[in-house]
């Protein structure tokens, strides 16, 4: 229990070296920022391992600890709170394992900055990683809101990092924009709890014995309904969903550790998050399942044709960010929790090794993220190569790979659903297999096709560089095995077994179908015999890459111009916003507002000239309308008794 | 008497100052127009007092009394308003050798 207690310690190191590197950043010295920097990561990730071991003993129940009261008003008290859970240990390890190695990466990603630059950096980067804490620690709806507006507000300063390009600020705004869209939909599922319920807190909802929502026994009633549909649209906003994902593919503005960091690994998944921590209300809620799992599939399918057809080595990836989260909503919308926060735990694994080594390229390449400019990549970044081998062979799901394992608990939750889901589904890990082939093929193998300085500068990392890159590649390789499915091995999996205390009370209410295993095996085969196959194809298709001059159809345009929803999105909302505003601007305020105010004025200045002619300045004058006015009262006086 | 009489009488007078007041420009008369007034309503003053008198009970008694040491109030302030009146209309007189009021004008506009 003595870990539990130094929990307040992880969120606030990473604060205490927010404020040391961005009040420091003129004076420090660049090691000095980066040491500081990784290290109030590490120690929470050393006291998150400590609360793993003590959450994980025999006997563990979910922890609630209270701080201070952070607002009382009337009957409605919110505590600043922590709970510490399975799923709160989970993502805790998460976040600072693979946030420690991406601050370790940035080190030298970053070396070239200015130093004020670099402390800047830091102190951004340990500041997200404050708000996702804060995000997964939180107690209560409220707290986890603060950690949910501070990720984004640290996602729009890092977007925005190199300010000086506006394209990059408007990359920023725009994240921030779709993220408060979304964000809109979560406070008013928190007023509508608080409303209802009359607390946030999750061991007043949710627990078992005597939570509010644990004694609900209606199935979608009203109220239950519209909130966690409320809840779903902070989600989508955050986590990159159909319709609000436009600003995750623009995000790639930033520096790309923090691509790896923010826009991959963890921010992305606060969705996901919130939703398996609500888990027993959106149980309660199938139509909003089913609702999470349509937008999910059709996001991850959607997502992946796009992907096919970029060329920038960023943009790739992004677009499979957004599949692969689709792919984490589906497996929230079967109601397969644990799938899907496995999911996120692997893809944090191999999203964040690929976005690194897509970083080692970019690095080695002098800034060029065009993968037509690249090609036989390999043969200079050994270890780079490797590594991004082994994330595309786990993104893919080839066994037995990380990914494989959480995609397939994923799928095989959907089959147990319904069929159709788990065909799309596959269809979906098909499109990503080949993306990813492509991307491997066409940046690593073949013949370099840059400029011959390129060529000349081409280098593998430095090891503060590569080692993180190793040790994700290592995670990727072999962190699927905490949770083998039960046909592989009896108890295999050990992460859906640590987690299911969470998810206990929603497993009552929505009864988990299970697949036969002989069907199980079958599934499994094909998919993974599929994968390969394509995995094969687009290798074999694209490691010889020549640019073409074969004129497009119009599928291929649209695919490539990301089935022109940016264009769609400033039709429909941009562009009319603009105009109303325009409107507003010419008519409303420099006519109507500007026209009252200058009437006044002009009203005022004309009556006095016009009152001033009564000061005429003979005396008797004033005598007689001093008489006139006291004859006025006189009478007034006369005829008022 | 009855005091109808002397309510006329004071009427009169307060008119014969008001017309006064209003028409003339010589600011001596018009000065002279104002006592006028003052003094039509002191004498309005001391003919209630009077009537009061007449009266029995100790009520009337003490408003009749009041009333004369009004009339005494009115006439000093009236004798210190009369001296500063008189030193406006010398100063007047020096700045423009003229005791019209309608030269009296300057805070015109």
């Amino acid at each position: 229990m003595d870990a539990i207690q130094l929990i307040y310690l992880v969120p606030l190191l990473p604060l205490i070296g927010c404020l040391i590197n961005g009040l420091g950043r003129n004076f420090l010295s660049k090691t000095l920022i980066g040491i500081i920097g990784s290290l109030v990561v590490f120690l929470p990730f050393c006291i998150s391992g400590l609360i793993f071991f003590a959450v994980s003993k025999e006997g563990f129940t979910s922890q609630n600890i209270s701080y201070f009261d952070f607002i009382h008003v009337g009957k409605l008290s919110i505590p600043f709170e922590f709970q510490v859970d399975q799923l709160t240990s989970v993502f805790l390890l998460i976040i600072t394992g693979v946030g420690f190695l991406i601050h370790v990466y940035s080190i030298s990603y970053m070396k070239d900055e200015t130093q004020s630059g670099f402390g800047r950096y830091f102190s951004y980067l340990n500041l997200f990683v404050f708000s996702m804490l804060i995000l997964v620690l939180g107690g209560n709806y409220v707290i986890m809101y603060i950690g949910w507006e501070g990720v984004g507000l640290c996602s729009y300063l890092l977007i925005g990092f190199w300010f000086k390009d506006q394209a990059n600020n408007d990359a920023g705004k725009k994240a921030f924009i779709m993220n408060r869209i979304g964000d809109v939909g979560f406070l008013l599922a928190v007023f509508w709890m608080v409303s209802l319920f009359g607390t946030t807190s999750y061991h007043e909802l949710f627990n078992p014995q005597n939570g509010i929502v644990a004694s609900i026994s209606s199935i979608n009633s009203h109220a239950i309904v519209g909130i966690t549909l409320l809840l779903f649209v902070g989600a989508i906003g955050k986590s990159a969903q159909i319709p609000l994902y436009t600003w995750l593919p623009d995000a790639m503005a930033g520096p790309t550790p923090v691509s790896a960091l923010i826009h991959a690994a963890t921010m992305v998944t606060a969705g996901i998050y919130m939703i398996a921590r609500s888990n027993i209300l959106y149980s309660l809620a199938p139509i909003t399942l089913a609702g999470v799992a349509s937008v999910g599939l059709v996001t991850a399918i959607l997502a992946a044709i796009i992907a096919l057809r970029q060329n920038d080595i960023k943009k790739v990836l992004a677009y499979s960010t957004v599949s692969q989260l689709g792919y984490m909503f589906l497996g929230l919308g079967v109601g397969a929790y644990s799938a899907a926060v496995f999911h996120v735990m692997t893809h944090a694994f191999f999203k964040a090794l690929l976005f690194l080594a897509a970083g080692s390229v970019i690095h080695a390449m002098g800034g060029e993220q065009d993968i037509t400019k690249m090609g036989g990549l390999g043969k200079k970044m050994k270890i780079t190569y490797i590594t991004f081998f082994i994330a595309c062979l786990a993104i893919s799901g080839i066994p037995p790979f990380s990914g494989f394992f959480s995609k397939d608990e994923i799928l095989s939750a959907a089959y147990a659903n319904s069929p159709l889901l788990y065909v799309i589904g596959l269809g979906g890990a098909l499109l990503t297999a080949f993306y990813m082939f492509r991307l491997l093929a066409m940046t690593f193998n073949g013949k370099f096709r840059g400029t011959p300085e390129q060529e000349h500068h081409l280098h593998e990392s430095p090891a503060t560089m590569t080692v993180p890159l190793i040790i994700l590649a290592v995670l990727s390789a072999i962190g699927g095995f905490v949770g083998i499915p039960e046909i592989f091995a009896k108890n295999g999996n050990k992460l859906g077994d640590f987690l299911s205390p969470v998810f206990e009370n929603s497993s009552h209410i929505i009864a988990q179908n299970k697949v036969p295993h002989q069907t199980e095996m079958i599934l499994i085969i094909v998919s993974a015999l599929l994968v390969i196959i394509v995995s094969i194809w687009a290798w074999n298709k694209f490691k010889n890459y020549a640019p073409s001059t074969a004129k497009e159809n119009g599928f291929v345009r649209a695919i490539k111009n990301k089935f022109y929803v940016d264009e769609a999105y400033d039709m429909l909302f941009v562009k009319p916003y603009r105009s109303l505003s325009a409107f507003f601007n010419n008519v409303f305020d420099k006519k109507g507002i500007d026209g009252i105010v200058n009437g006044v004025g002009r009203g005022v200045n004309y009556g006095s000239r016009q009152l001033r002619l009564l000061q005429s300045g003979q005396v008797g004058s004033y005598l007689l309308l001093m008489v006139i006015g006291l004859l006025i009262l006189f009478i007034i006086q006369l005829f008022t008794k | 008497m009855e005091i109808k009489w002397y309510l006329f009488l004071s009427l009169a007078l307060f008119c014969i100052g008001i017309i006064g007041a209003l028409t003339r420009r010589n600011s001596i008369i018009v000065f002279m127009c104002i006592e006028l007034m003052l003094n039509s309503v002191n004498l309005l003053l001391v003919a209630f007092s009077k009537m009061h008198l007449a009266g029995t009970n100790a009520f009337s008694y003490s408003m009749a009394t009041s009333a004369q040491i009004f009339v005494f109030f009115i006439m000093i302030v009236a004798a210190a308003e009369v001296s500063v009146g008189l030193a406006i209309i010398v100063m007047l007189y020096r700045n423009t050798r003229s005791i019209d009021i309608n030269f009296l004008n300057r805070l015109k506009n």
